[in-house]
């Protein structure tokens, strides 16, 4: 019997491939990647650690006291005595656990939304470009018709109309989903099209003759050897969506049509700033709107770098 | 040409009664009309008569038809809100949202275009590195936001000028209100027009900076150079001329989103114009006024366009070989 020689001893582990590969060195030498990372990680982070980071539940009336109304930051109350690193707001919540709950809203909200659109978008997309015909030139069509209408007009009017359909008692429970939706459906047609375009590239390839020779079910090789080849791109356009989704969902809330006012966002949040700007509480509105800011810059920034990244003609 | 035109009116077409089935389904399964015109202590009996006076029982094809004519004449019901025709409110706010419009539209487009020529020409300058440096920020703030600051730098601390509504307006007419006659009125314009337009502008910078850094670079500017040309009467005659095509383009493409984004503006600036209207009605889930509105923006995107794309194809000759390279 001969001993197997030890295979590969020298192979190196999957952490140091990930590390060594051009991705994560293109990474490791953009400044400007690392720390929209951080900042955007940071704020990830704070929004879904925020039962154990926030001082207070903002949202618990128990835990709130009305004296510590309008204490600006860094300051102790003029009552009680306490202090907030960002003030508190008209009812006494912590400007900083009321942000953490905020964030934490706005981004499932976004999160949740790019999600829909992209299982939307690479289902259409994947399916237009496999059979082609009359079946892609109708669905493209739509792509186009709603490309041409703003992301914004789209999502509130798909809220308004679904509004409209749920009856009053349900309205407020089913407004996150409603929102869900509304953002996912005014965006598909980027992942649609992407999609599609790739699919009509890659279905004529060898590998998918062959498992189509093989017998493999055509929605099988959409999914297991088609989708793989297109995930780059559409990775791309999912985190300059996600950027997208948050500004969408925090100007809906802004306008009063998003989230309802019991799971604040950070866009309801500016709201409710804005109302306290002439009597001259600034950081009511200062410290949402900061992070909203970051939030949707930072992302922005990291799909920008992303997109070139995974461009080979750039490099 | 004539079939190009045929087909681009058809889609249109198409379009429209698409986003007029989607109104009527709002119009006429949301909630039940009967019961928001009458009141509680109406019989079964009365509400029957009433429901077939309507005609709200015969055949969903034929009441689709009717709404249709209707629509075409600018009927749209009775908020159920505001107790008033809906073409009546709109055409009332109307002049707001135009003038509004009006002026960011052109404020994007004249300091738009002039930016993107000079960051083009002082490609290294350092101005233009902050204009462009700005830019980005420009794009990346969200409108409401936008306007928020400016209100808390221009209003609240300043106190310049204005943080809400239209100022004093005169009466134009009996259909047309307008400010720009009034010295509150002009001054209420300036935040929200500011406002509206610069995303539009950052947008417009950009594409006319990377048209005419594209447009410098090609052979016929380095020959009217070689020529002696006068520098100016290259970069404005040759270069600037032959980047203004789809600059016009994605500017009237823009137009549409000006009308979208000045719901966003109206409610942050208390405009009295049809998009706050609008965001009320979908907040008190107002259907009719809610209708009538996606009708309205859906004509003004689909005429827009149609316009666009025919103007194109008159300008670019490239674009008809394309076609007709295709049809073959």
């Amino acid at each position: 019997m001969t001993t197997e020689p030890n295979p590969t001893p020298k192979e190196p582990s999957r952490l140091y491939r990930m590390w060594d590969s051009d991705l994560a060195y293109a990474f490791r030498t953009a400044p400007v990647a690392i720390a929209a990372t951080l900042v955007a990680l940071i704020i990830i982070g704070g929004a879904v650690f925020a039962p154990w980071l926030a001082t207070m539940n903002p949202f618990n009336p128990a835990e709130l006291n009305l004296m510590n109304g309008f204490t600006p930051p860094m300051e102790p109350n003029a009552f009680t005595g306490e202090t907030f690193l960002m003030g508190a707001d008209n009812q006494g919540r912590d400007m900083l656990s009321t942000i953490l709950y905020g964030t934490r809203t706005s981004l499932f909200v976004g999160a949740m939304a790019v999600l829909f659109a992209m299982v939307l978008g690479i289902s259409v997309g994947l399916f237009a470009g496999w059979r082609g015909g009359w079946v892609d030139s109708a669905l493209m069509r739509v792509a186009d018709v709603q490309l041409a209408f703003p992301a914004i007009l789209i999502a509130l009017l798909v809220f308004g109309i679904a509004r409209g359909f749920i009856p009053d008692n349900l309205r407020d429970q089913l407004a996150i989903w409603v929102l869900i939706v509304a953002i996912g459906l005014s965006d598909w047609v980027q992942f649609a099209r992407v999609v599609r375009g790739a699919t009509m590239v890659e279905k004529n390839k060898e590998y998918v003759q062959a498992a189509r020779v093989i017998g493999a079910h055509p929605v099988k090789i959409m999914f297991r050897h088609i989708l793989p080849n297109v995930m780059g791109p559409v990775l791309v356009i999912a985190t300059i969506s996600l950027a997208l989704a948050i500004i969408a969902e925090a100007t809906l809330s802004f306008l009063g049509v998003g989230v309802p006012p019991t799971q604040p966002s950070l866009g309801t949040l500016i709201r409710i700033g804005q109302s306290f700007l002439i009597s001259g509480e600034w950081w009511i509105l200062l410290f949402p709107a900061l992070t909203l800011l970051a939030l949707a810059l930072s992302v922005n920034l990291l799909g920008d770098w992303l997109r070139d990244a995974l461009n080979p003609r750039l490099r | 040409m004539i079939a190009f035109i045929l087909r681009r009116l058809l889609q249109s077409i198409i379009v429209m009664v698409a986003v007029a089935a989607v109104s009527f389904t709002l119009f006429r399964f949301v909630g039940d009309p009967i019961s928001s015109m009458v009141g509680q202590e109406a019989s079964i009996a009365d509400r029957e008569a009433l429901r077939d006076s309507l005609g709200l029982n015969d055949s969903i094809i034929s009441q689709f038809l009717r709404f249709m004519g209707d629509a075409l004449q600018g009927e749209f019901g009775i908020s159920y809100r505001l107790q008033m025709p809906v073409t009546e409110l709109i055409l009332q706010r109307l002049p707001a949202t135009v003038e509004l419009a009006l002026v960011s539209g052109t404020l994007a487009f004249v300091l738009g275009l002039s930016l993107g020529v000079y960051t083009a020409l002082k490609r290294r300058g350092i101005l233009s590195n902050l204009i462009m440096t700005g830019s980005l920020i420009g794009v990346s703030l969200p409108t409401f936001l936008i306007g928020v600051l400016l209100i808390w730098v221009f209003a609240v601390e300043l106190r310049w000028l204005p943080s809400n509504g239209r100022g004093e307006v005169v009466a134009l007419g009996d259909w047309w209100s307008t400010g720009f006659l009034t010295h509150s009125g002009r001054l209420a314009l300036i935040l929200p027009a500011i406002t509206l337009g610069l995303y539009q502008m950052t947008l417009i910078m950009r594409l006319v900076r990377a048209e005419m850094l594209e447009v410098l670079r090609t052979d016929y500017i380095k020959f009217a150079r070689a020529r002696g040309l006068s520098s100016r009467a290259v970069n404005f005659g040759h270069a600037l001329k032959n980047t203004l095509v789809p600059v016009i383009t994605i500017t009237g493409l823009q137009l549409g989103s000006i009308i979208a984004f000045a719901i966003i503006t109206e409610t942050v600036f208390n405009w009295p114009g049809v998009g706050a209207l609008f965001i009320n009605s979908v907040r008190f889930v107002d259907v009719p006024v809610m209708a009538a509105y996606l009708m309205m923006i859906a004509l003004i995107f689909v005429v827009i366009n149609l316009i666009v794309d025919l103007l194109y194809y008159a300008v670019d000759p490239r674009l008809r070989v394309d076609r007709a390279a295709k049809a073959h």
